[in-house]
């Protein structure tokens, strides 16, 4: 016969004012098996506690039922009470009378008997509860950065000072990421190579970090503390330990006509190629599609060039294992793709160019070394219109949000255009000037007041080009909405800021959630910003969402501390409430009849293969069994076993039938 | 005649389905109270026997509702729930259930008010289909009782 101690809290009025809360221990104390029953105006406060410690060691109890607020909320706080009043945490239970009662049902008698009902089935369940012992597993105290730009560098740079080692994974030949292409930064118009290039040296140098470029991962197996990543180095067709970066081949390399990815196209690189000058690793790749030797069979020209003799045309792609005991993922943004805007002759018109192609332009290492010349002729564009929210909030074309950062850079880049070309006249088309943040305001006002930006309220129907000039049409809108027509020698479009292709495998692959957008989603908007809803992976920098440096650091550092707090501790503890296979005296050993059908549904190949001998060593059965540290309690497998073989803590068959009986017939 | 007043039980999944049913009630969305909730980690730990030992002790109508696809806590519970489900269904019309008696659904834990729609739709449906007794008239349902409870 059990003796069940079962709580009812008032939570102020919360609950009170809809349920009889009285009644409801009353009727509660009468309920087979429970031994004693109170209610209290809070019971998750002090006193509140210690009257639920002092009842269980007065009565002996060996079972506890809570109804208050949702588990979600309050339930470590009543396990840990139990704990510390010798009571086994698991035997400890809440029914959730207040999410699920009092707020959402009148004051009635039958609310007062929903709390009633929902009480006896949580009686029912603790009868059924098992002692457990909370998990411990060991940490791997390895960070794993996946994406170098800005975000992982300040991730990764974080972490390995705290003295954990990092391993940093970076899709491109070189990492910095967006920043890396930026001329000069809002709000102060620095020189973004000078802030990154250190930062990206820093990393390639730190004795913590261990650097993949022109790297991918290929699966995460595991769980928070203990990942197991497979990384895939593609092959750069180079010796790096001979390489020392000289760079003659990419000199002789015959292949000089590959639109430049790094320079957005406004530029041409070698086949074998370095991204650009200030590279980290400074080593070239060979871009084998566009490579002599791989489309034809012969050239080689870089290995005969080579002096270190580093060149090595039949290397072939590598897999490394990783493990580490958390991951971040900072792979960014991309920038909406040119089809997207047939009405602005994006991808058509030579001179009509995204806001990415712009900071190339102004870059003093870019294409015109600083020099603002459009594309089409290399002339000074005398007049320039900087199209603002280019996607960006238009429920048509299915990107509803605001990408944040555009109002910001084209106020900087109608500065640097006024800076660059005195006697030019830059006009913006905008809906909003949306300029929140430090400094963020005065800057856009500089743009307007002291360099002389047009701003034009309104949206731009349509550009085309006409006699060499590109006719903007739009309206104004503070004018009454007027028809304005600007003939413009250049446009720049504030495209917006989407989710990278490919997000979506990567979130699957790393096994995180994304939001409608396909931006990976937080595990909670205000107070989980920085972390996923799968425990040990952690968000930073602008694969959440479009965000300007300051964010994506400040976002980056915050990852990089929740990665230190996990890594502070020798052992993890998780919860017990795992599935397990039952084990009986041989000759049964187990209802498990070794289909392994647990096996091919469980997603963190959990199931082992357990080999049953007989005294001779032959293996008489196989049959299933539980990895304590990789199961994480889903029960799939529970649900599909057709011998009712394994079951799970916590949710047993038997737990959930009780429950039901209970919740069924009153 | 008082009004038929149908029992409703609704197996959820921890991660979506009960926060946005929590949620429903800090928000303070006013719902039926016809319909409670049994706690499980995720929709994939849901199989036949839980749902039959409902109708068998007399639930006159089942929600089972969890993450949306690809949404899952444990990446592809909800996936097995939903295979499950489509078997399930065509067994249900073999037995001569209506399968209306069974609601699948997706509830993320910021829907609050889609969690309040869905117990208020189920428990307008089930009213409409009327009390479920063919299980209960069986008679099974006291056998499987004692066996529940001496089982395993
Ligand atoms: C035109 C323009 C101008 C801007 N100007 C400013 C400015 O003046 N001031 C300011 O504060 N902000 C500015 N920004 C915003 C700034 O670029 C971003 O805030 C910043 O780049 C975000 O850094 P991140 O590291 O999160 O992402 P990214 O810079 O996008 O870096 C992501 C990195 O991850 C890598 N990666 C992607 N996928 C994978 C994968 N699957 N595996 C491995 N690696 C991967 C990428 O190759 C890249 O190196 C501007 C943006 C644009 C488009
Ligand atoms: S930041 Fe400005 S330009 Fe960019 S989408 Fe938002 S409002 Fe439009």
């Amino acid at each position: 016969m059990s003796r069940i101690g079962v709580f009812v809290c008032h939570c102020g009025e919360n609950i009170s004012a809809t349920v009889d809360c009285e009644k409801v221990a009353r009727i509660s104390g009468e309920l087979k098996g429970v031994e004693f029953s109170a209610d209290y105006k809070y019971m998750c406060s002090d006193p509140g506690q210690t009257m639920l410690k002092d009842a269980i060691r007065e009565h002996k109890l060996d079972g506890v039922v809570v109804a208050a607020c949702s588990p979600r909320m309050h339930e470590p706080t009543f396990r840990n009470a139990c704990a510390e009043a010798g009571l086994n945490p698991y035997l400890c239970e809440m029914s959730n009378i207040r999410e699920h009662c009092s707020w959402v049902h009148p004051k009635s008698d039958l609310t007062t008997d929903k709390a009633e009902s929902l009480v006896r089935v949580m009686v029912e369940k603790v009868k059924k509860n098992k002692a457990l012992n909370s998990i411990k597993v060991p940490v791997t105290r390895t960070a794993l950065v996946i994406g170098g730009g800005v975000a992982g560098i300040q991730a990764a740079l974080d972490i390995a000072n705290c003295g954990h080692k990092v391993v940093m994974v970076e899709k491109l030949p070189s990492i910095g990421g967006h920043m890396s292409q930026l001329s000069e930064t809002f709000p102060t118009l620095d020189c973004s190579q000078c802030i990154l290039t250190p930062r990206m040296v820093e990393v390639a140098q730190h004795p913590n970090i261990t650097l993949y470029t022109y790297a991918e991962v290929e699966s995460v197996d595991g769980f928070i503390g203990n990942f197991k990543v497979k990384v895939r180095k593609k092959s750069k067709s180079l010796d790096e330990h001979l390489c020392t970066g000289c760079g003659l081949c990419t000199t002789k390399c015959p292949q000089k006509k590959i639109p430049n990815e790094f320079e957005r196209g406004l530029g041409f690189r070698p086949a074998i190629y370095v991204p650009f000058p200030q590279a980290v690793p400074n080593k070239p790749v060979i871009d084998r599609e566009n490579c002599t030797y791989y489309i034809k069979g012969k050239c080689k020209v870089c290995e005969i060039v080579c002096p270190t003799k580093a060149i090595r045309f039949d290397q072939e792609d590598e897999i490394v294992e990783v493990d580490c005991g958390a991951i971040v993922l900072a792979t960014g943004f991309d920038v909406l793709k040119p089809d997207f805007f047939p009405e602005y002759g994006y991808g058509k018109y030579k001179d009509v160019i995204d806001g990415l192609q712009f900071e190339r332009l102004a870059s003093a290492s870019g294409p015109t070394q600083g020099m603002i010349r459009r594309p089409s002729d290399g002339e000074i564009p005398k007049k320039i219109v900087f199209v603002a929210c280019a996607g960006s909030r238009d429920p048509a074309k299915g990107i509803e949000y605001c990408s944040k950062i555009c109002c910001m850079y084209t106020a900087k880049h109608a500065m640097l255009y006024k800076h660059k070309v005195h006697d030019g006249t830059p006009y913006v088309f905008y809906m909003d000037i949306r300029a929140g943040g430090k400094n963020y305001e005065e800057f856009v006002r500089r743009a307007i007041v002291e360099d002389e930006t047009h701003y034009v309220r309104g949206r731009v129907s349509t550009i085309y080009e006409k006699n060499g000039k590109l006719i903007v049409k739009g309206v104004d809108t503070l004018m009454g909405a007027q028809p304005v027509e600007i003939e413009a020698d250049m446009v720049v479009l504030a495209t917006a800021g989407v989710a990278n292709k490919g997000s979506e495998e990567l979130a699957q692959t790393v096994h995180v959630s994304y939001d409608a957008h396909k931006f990976f989603a937080e595990a909670h908007p205000k107070l989980k910003p920085v972390e996923t809803n799968t425990a040990g992976i952690f968000l930073a920098g602008a694969c959440q969402a479009p965000k300007d440096i300051p964010e994506s650091v400040a976002a980056a550092s915050g990852a990089a501390v929740k990665v230190a707090a996990l890594f502070s501790n020798d052992l993890l503890t998780r919860e017990p409430l795992i599935a397990v296979v039952n084990r009986q005296a041989p000759p049964v050993y187990s209802s498990c009849v070794g289909c392994f059908l647990c096996q091919s549904v469980c997603p963190y190949q959990a199931i082992e293969r357990e080999e049953i001998k007989n005294r001779n060593g032959e293996v008489i059965r196989t049959l299933a069994k539980v990895n304590e540290g990789l199961c994480q309690g889903c029960g799939t497998c529970v649900a599909l076993c057709r011998t009712k073989a394994i079951d799970i803590y916590g949710y047993s068959n038997q737990q959930v039938y009780s429950e039901i009986m209970a919740l069924l017939n009153d | 005649m008082q009004e038929f007043e149908p029992k409703i039980v609704a197996f959820v999944c921890n991660w979506c389905t009960y926060a946005g049913a929590d949620l429903t009630g800090t928000s303070r969305i006013k719902y039926s109270a016809n319909v409670k909730i049994i706690r499980f980690p995720c929709t994939g730990r849901i199989d036949f026997m839980i749902l039959m030992k409902a109708f068998e002790n007399g639930a006159d109508g089942i929600i089972v509702s969890g993450c949306h696809p690809n949404d899952c806590h444990y990446s592809t519970g909800n996936f097995h729930a939903r295979r499950r489900w489509i078997v399930l269904r065509n067994l249900l019309n073999f037995a001569g259930i209506e399968t209306d008696r069974i609601q699948f659904s997706w509830v993320s834990a910021a829907e609050g008010f889609k969690w309040a729609d869905v117990v208020n739709n189920t428990v307008a449906a089930i009213k409409e289909i009327g009390p479920y007794e063919n299980y209960r008239k069986i008679a099974v349902s006291t056998l499987f009782n004692e066996e529940g409870a001496s089982n395993e």
